[in-house]
């Protein structure tokens, strides 16, 4: 749907009874490139776009990001600006308090950025590898449903599971995330599996 | 959902109870204003604060938390004594004429079969009366004294507006206001909607509470009707979709469940699952499951799910609980069962009840990894912040691994809102420093293990091994790839079961929608609610045509929605039982003589006559249930019980503490404060703010602003009182632990009486922590009980017991 | 549902502002030669009415205009900040009243900000040339280049609303986010509104729209609601929608008869523009601190620094425990 278009049918026809001067008339007599001294340069010029999601509540409301570099181009992108997409059906370009600063929190000073490990008894994080964190937790995993499997239950009925191990699940993260987390931690057969629904 | 954000404006009253959609939910609020603005429709806001909803409510009225079934069975003893039914529609669409068993009786607070020593209920005599024919006896003369009518009136008769004022502390005259703006909504042409969130989830009785609504909505013929339904506003941007897909103890995608240790064979599991019909002529979708569950087993095992091992049955964990769910886990924990745990984007040191048994559960890991794009709390459990988290460093042997993750803006995919739209999203930024998807993560975690029980063996390494993992980088699957296994495929050619000569679909090829899975293993579908969603045709998450004909809100082209691209569940009860639109203005599906037609999916088969099927085809009965059988543990009609902590005993069952079903850990009893007890006086309840997302936006510095420091709020009478000042501190303490906040003193908040006694209401936000840009709080958690729901678990939140004084402030 | 506007584009060419120094109609102490035709008028219209105070609005001015506040405490209120400021352009302001009438509890939410009067106190009491400019669309926007941080604007406003940066001590408000407004979009904090509380378009279409929000109000028994487009500042580009539109001063103190100090109108009375040029710009600026603040405020250091201005040397360097109003600074004219 063309919105300015809708914009002007609508304010036809409104209930409101506008006259339907609508936006293009800003008072801007067709756009003579006026000499912009006076007002500051609009900053999205030049950016990228991309279609998004809000990641807070279930209203979904769809977001525009505006990003200085392009990832299609393989490019680095850092994002500029964050504003709500007028196309979106249910969001109609608005946003709520956290939605409309959330350009702040992809830039958290508190965002991580590297693994860390907090050693038994130790008062502080350290720097590992992505690969010696991860080695570390299939070797974690692996110990631990080794020696707590339980195959059989007391009446030798076989029940595969794993109750000494739990894995909490996001719930911003996409279906396909989900999906992907399931399958890995289902196959093991652990069951304190769960995820904020349950809040 | 049943219905969408976009179909609120189609409404012609709101009431919003348990929850706070202005405040948490602006943006989906939106509709509530539009539907206001141009409908004329009215809102109205039940709630123990005047909240941000109230500010721009029609009508107002004050409750206690925790006493909504009280004011919910009142709303339906009033309509039934005035009359203000949808009777076509509850004859037709609900169980009100199914003749329940003999012996089934309520008596003081309880249902036949209650066990004290095991908290539960032997339920064998909450199942309808069955004919000789093999299905439910039915009375469509609504006079057999055993109909579920005749029983709903008789269990709802307590609830008099009298004894709602009594239970609720809502004046009788603004519940007979609300009474009467409700029951115009019993019209076929007048529509009510509700929406609900944690306000309603977050008690012993949670689930009951949301039945009640329901119950009251299907008498009012408001369900799979434009502008109603029962609308879970929900919270998290994906919460839907992973329950969806069933990352939950007890489940599997598309809400089919794991197998307990009774259920030792797939053909024991089966017979409990694929429920008959229990009216003729009937359409029970459920019969249907073992295609989805099939086509579940071959899509995570593959060739290693066959006929002869049962498609992997074994594969699966058997429960020996109800569910290994958090609480349980973190008890489990405390006693020093669990050894490692994992924290996906997710801070339960926050999110669960009771902080200090939480920080005990979590010192006695060996491992604890943490993925999330932000430092939480949970990770740094361990790590003394003076008042705020006292600990020992050098006490703790946890060894704790964060993993720092990608977050939206970084990552491509789908995410089901309230509304079950799921949503395709693109990314916009690079990842900060050495940020990883989780795809990537769980991806490295599984080939590492694998590799290990592939080299070393181990316990059962089957499943493991056999793991269906064939994506273009086993390294990291792509979206797209994850999508397309979810929505499902066909294995070999799927031929046409009629006549065997014709294919349906070709192998390989991607399935259209869930008709098409097969129980015999030659489909696969992740997640059969989502079959549909990537076809052949494309990515249906991706559209974003926003047309929308005759504004009637659906947007069939935007997005995709479960089940079925479908908009409105229970669309079919929009019509009457020639298949007519109720309400011509709002029509929604048709019955055009020979098939069903307009503006969504329908919900039955588009040939289905309108006489035969009945509009709630997931229900074997093929109605809507006033009366909810053997399905819920703790009744089949919802009844008032008090919160585990409150300040009166329970008016209609003074000897009942709590829900009478719920769990309760041994050491949580003691951690319980007794009913009316002088050392905790006051009501307490938690609550999110507009300006915050839970325990995330204390990291972003903008809502930092804007709401920067930790507060409670309450009357000016409990501030006169007890001599605390506006914008001053005040100390409030649970039998569990302490809190110090700043002091709001507001007119919004009065206190309540409570059969004769005054009630005193202390708010409080949850927000804050020890890490973050606001400044340094406390976590609500810090004082609210360890104890859940009855059926689902979710903590009780809402209500329970405080004391509170004007205080100094932390000493830093 | 007020259709929303399209998406902003980001295509160099669609960024080419569509009014500028031409469409000046007023320049703070300035002569102007008034534009060949005047823009069409726009207009905010914040309906109270449909505010739910979540602070959307806030959170997108400073996000668009990147503006970093400080992070406040808690004082009892919903509030924060506790007031504008110079990086709070905009802030909502909550009232708990109770209605004698219905003796009903009514949160009344109010969006404060620039009102962008018809006839702008803080541009006429202003006395740097063009450190404030008024746009014949009714836009009136701070030119920080040009400000000298006197505050006069301030005194001038009839609505209290500009406020002087500690940081670089010019004055700052609400630019109606002229950048925005100039590339075809409404300002973040309208785009953001989550239940449309806040519109923007022409002031005529505001006008209308308001009349259709009064009669919703009125057919609930809100028999006072009405708009606020007060005629003493020559109406606004920023008006409200009220419940009580016969009490303004119950929504945290809006005034209910705006009108500019006669003292400001005073002042450009006896000087014009020409007087600020003869008189030297600090003198003037002196002057028009006497007759808006009357004399007893006017320090020997003030004089001392009007001097210095006028011989053409620097003031030393101002004190923040100074008052903003005394604080005199930046470029002469």
């Amino acid at each position: 749907m063309n919105m300015e278009l809708s914009r002007r049918t609508f304010l036809k026809t409104s209930g409101a009874g506008i006259a339907g001067t609508t936006l293009g008339a800003f008072g801007f007599s067709e756009a003579e490139a006026a000499v912009a001294a006076a007002v500051k340069p609009f900053h999205l010029v030049n950016t990228t776009e991309a279609r998004n999601t809000c990641t807070y509540c279930s209203v979904a409301c769809g977001i525009i990001i505006y990003s200085k570099g392009d990832l299609r181009k393989g490019e680095k992108a850092d994002i500029v600006h964050i504003e709500g997409d007028a196309d979106h059906p249910t969001n109609r370009g608005t946003l709520c308090p956290k939605g409309a600063a959330l350009r702040d929190i992809v830039k958290s000073e508190t965002r991580l950025t590297q693994p860390m490990v907090r050693k038994s008894g130790s008062d502080k994080f350290e720097p590992i590898s992505w690969d010696a964190a991860l080695d570390k937790i299939a070797r974690a995993m692996k110990d631990d449903r080794d020696a707590n499997f339980i195959a059989k239950n007391k009446d030798g009925v076989t029940v595969n599971r794993w109750t000494s191990t739990g894995f909490l699940a996001a719930s911003a993260t996409t279906n396909e995330t989900a999906f992907c987390t399931y399958k890995v931690v289902r196959s093991t057969g652990m069951l304190g599996f769960d995820n904020q629904a349950r809040v | 959902m049943t219905n969408s954000w976009t179909d609120i404006r189609n409404t012609d009253l709101v009431i919003i109870m348990g929850g706070n959609a202005a405040e948490a939910h602006p943006c989906g609020f939106k509709w509530v204003t539009e539907a206001k603005a141009n409908r004329g429709a009215k809102l109205i806001v039940v709630d123990p604060r005047f909240n941000r909803s109230a500010s721009v409510a029609d009508y107002y009225a004050p409750i206690r938390q925790g006493t909504d079934i009280a004011f919910l069975m009142g709303l339906i003893n009033w309509c039934i004594s005035n009359d203000k039914v949808q009777w076509a529609y509850t004859k037709a669409f609900t169980n009100a004429t199914f003749i329940v068993k003999e012996g089934f009786e309520y008596q003081d607070g309880l249902f036949t079969g209650y066990d004290e020593s095991k908290r539960d209920y032997n339920r064998d005599t909450w199942e309808y009366e069955i004919g000789p024919d093999g299905y439910a006896v039915v009375d469509d003369t609504l006079t057999h004294p055993r109909c579920v009518w005749n029983l709903l009136k008789q269990h709802v008769s307590v609830y008099t507006p009298e004894m709602v004022e009594r239970i609720c502390g809502t004046p009788k005259e603004k519940f007979l206001h609300i009474a009467q703006m409700i029951g115009e909504c019993s019209s076929p042409t007048k529509t009510m909607t509700s929406m609900y969130a944690l306000g309603w989830t977050q008690h012993s009785k949670g689930a009951q509470n949301i039945r009640g609504m329901a119950m009251l909505q299907l008498i009012l013929g408001n369900i799979g009707v434009r502008g109603g339904g029962m609308n879970a506003l929900r919270g998290h941007s994906n919460i839907q979709g992973l329950t969806d897909i069933g990352l939950l103890s007890n489940s599997l995608p598309g809400y089919l469940n794991l197998p307990t240790d009774k259920e030792t064979d797939i053909n024991v599991y089966m017979s409990t699952r694929g429920f008959k019909p229990l009216r003729p002529n009937q359409m029970s979708y459920w019969q249907n499951y073992r295609k989805f569950f099939v086509s579940f087993m071959k899509s995570m095992y593959g060739s290693a799910a066959t006929a002869e091992n049962n498609w992997a049955y074994d594969y699966l964990p058997k429960l020996d609980v109800p569910s290994y769910d958090i609480l349980r886990m973190f008890d489990l924990m405390k006693q020093g069962k669990i050894n490692v745990y994992f924290c996906q984007g997710f801070n339960p040191l926050q999110a669960f009840p009771n902080k200090a048994k939480l920080a005990e559960g979590l010192s006695k890991l060996k491992l604890l990894v943490v993925m999330d794009p932000l430092q939480t709390e949970t990770a740094r459990f361990w790590e003394d912040h003076g008042v705020f988290n006292k600990a020992t460093p050098a006490s703790i042997q946890t060894e704790v691994i964060q993993l720092p993750t990608t977050c939206f803006a970084e990552d491509e995919g789908s995410l089901v809102n309230s509304g079950r739209w799921l949503q395709w999203h693109w990314p916009g930024g690079s990842p900060p420093g050495e940020a990883k998807h989780d795809t990537w993560i769980m991806s490295q975690i599984f080939l590492r293990l694998k590799a290990l029980y592939a080299k070393e063996g181990g316990a059962f390494p089957d499943p493991i091994l056999n793991l269906s993992w064939n994506y273009k980088d086993p390294g990291e699957p792509s979206p797209e790839e994850l999508a397309k296994e979810m929505n499902g495929s066909a294995l070999v050619d799927v031929l046409d079961p009629v006549d065997p000569t014709k294919k349906v679909l070709e192998a390989g090829k991607l399935v259209s929608g869930f008709g098409v899975l097969r129980d015999d293993g030659t489909t696969a579908a992740g997640c059969w609610i989502y079959s549909g969603s990537y076809t052949e045709a494309g990515n249906m998450m991706a559209r974003r045509d926003n047309s929308d004909p005759d504004a009637t809100g659906a947007y069939l082209k935007w997005a995709f929605a479960w089940p079925a691209n479908r908009r409105i569940l229970y669309n079919r009860a929009s019509c009457d039982l020639d298949g007519k639109p109720w309400d011509p203005s709002r029509k929604l599906i048709e019955w055009d003589g020979s098939k069903w037609t307009g503006y969504d999916v329908p919900d039955i088969a588009p040939t289905a006559k309108p006489q035969d099927v009945g509009p709630f085809i997931m229900n074997a009965e093929g109605t809507g249930r006033l009366f909810a059988r053997k399905m819920m543990r703790d009744g089949p009609f919802p009844v008032h019980y008090e919160p585990f902590e409150s300040p009166v005993a329970n008016v209609i069952a003074p000897k009942i503490v709590g829900n009478p079903v719920a769990r309760v850990f041994p050491d949580d009893w003691k951690q319980f404060a007794k009913t009316g007890t002088p050392d905790f006086p006051y009501a307490a309840t938690t609550y999110r703010l507009t300006e915050h997302f839970h325990y995330w936006t204390k990291n972003n510095h903008v809502n930092a602003v804007l709401q920067p420091q930790q507060f409670v709020e309450i009357s000016e009478e409990l501030a006169r009182e007890k001599g605390i000042e506006k914008g001053g501190w005040a100390r409030v303490w649970s039998i569990r632990g302490e809190i110090l906040a700043k002091a709001v003193v507001t007119k919004r908040i009065k206190p309540m009486t409570i059969d004769g006694k005054t009630v005193h209401v202390v708010g409080i936000p949850i927000h804050w922590g020890f890490v973050g840009a606001a400044r340094k709080g406390f976590p609500a958690n810090v004082l609210t009980p360890f104890v859940g729901d009855a059926n689902i678990e979710t903590p009780e939140f809402k209500a329970f017991l405080v004391n509170i004084e004007a205080s100094t402030g932390p000493v830093a | 549902m007020f259709p929303p506007i399209p998406n902003p584009s980001v295509a160099p060419d669609a960024a080419k502002p569509r009014f500028g120094e031409k469409d000046i109609v007023r320049r703070s102490a300035s002569e102007v030669t008034p534009p060949a035709e005047r823009l069409t008028e726009v207009a905010k219209l914040i309906d109270v009415t449909k505010c739910i105070g979540c602070k959307a609005c806030q959170a997108a001015c400073l996000e668009w205009n990147n503006l970093t506040e400080e992070i406040g405490f808690n004082h009892g209120v919903y509030e924060n900040p506790m007031d504008l400021t110079p990086n709070t352009f905009t802030l909502m302001r909550f009232t708990e009243w109770e209605n004698p009438e219905t003796e009903n509890l009514e949160w009344l939410i109010r969006k404060d900000g620039c009102m962008h009067c018809e006839d702008p106190g803080c541009l006429k009491a202003c006395p740097a040339p063009g450190a404030i400019v008024q746009y014949s669309n009714g836009i009136v926007d701070f030119q920080h280049a040009n400000c000298i941080g006197c505050g006069y604007c301030i005194k001038g406003c009839p609505f209290n609303i500009p406020r002087i940066s500690k940081v670089d001590h010019t004055a700052y408000k609400c630019t109606l986010c002229s950048d925005r407004v100039a590339v075809g979009q409404g300002p973040a904090c309208q785009k953001a509104c989550p239940t449309q509380a806040i519109v923007f378009g022409t002031k005529q279409e505001m006008k209308d729209w308001a009349d259709f929000r009064i009669k919703d109000l009125k057919s609930r028994g809100f028999d006072n609601a009405g708009l606020y487009d007060p005629q003493g500042v020559g109406g606004t580009h920023v008006m409200y929608v009220l419940h009580h539109a016969d009490t303004p001063s119950i929504y945290a103190g809006l005034p209910d008869n705006p009108t500019i100090s006669p003292i400001v109108d005073a002042w450009k009375g006896v000087t014009k523009y020409v007087g600020l040029a003869v008189m030297g710009f600090a003198a003037a600026a002196g002057f028009l601190h006497y007759v808006v603040a009357g004399p007893n405020k006017v320090s020997a250091e003030d004089e001392e620094n009007a001097e210095k201005l006028t011989e053409g040397t620097a003031p030393p360097p101002p004190d923040p425990a100074q008052s903003q109003g005394n604080t005199q600074h930046g470029s002469t004219p």
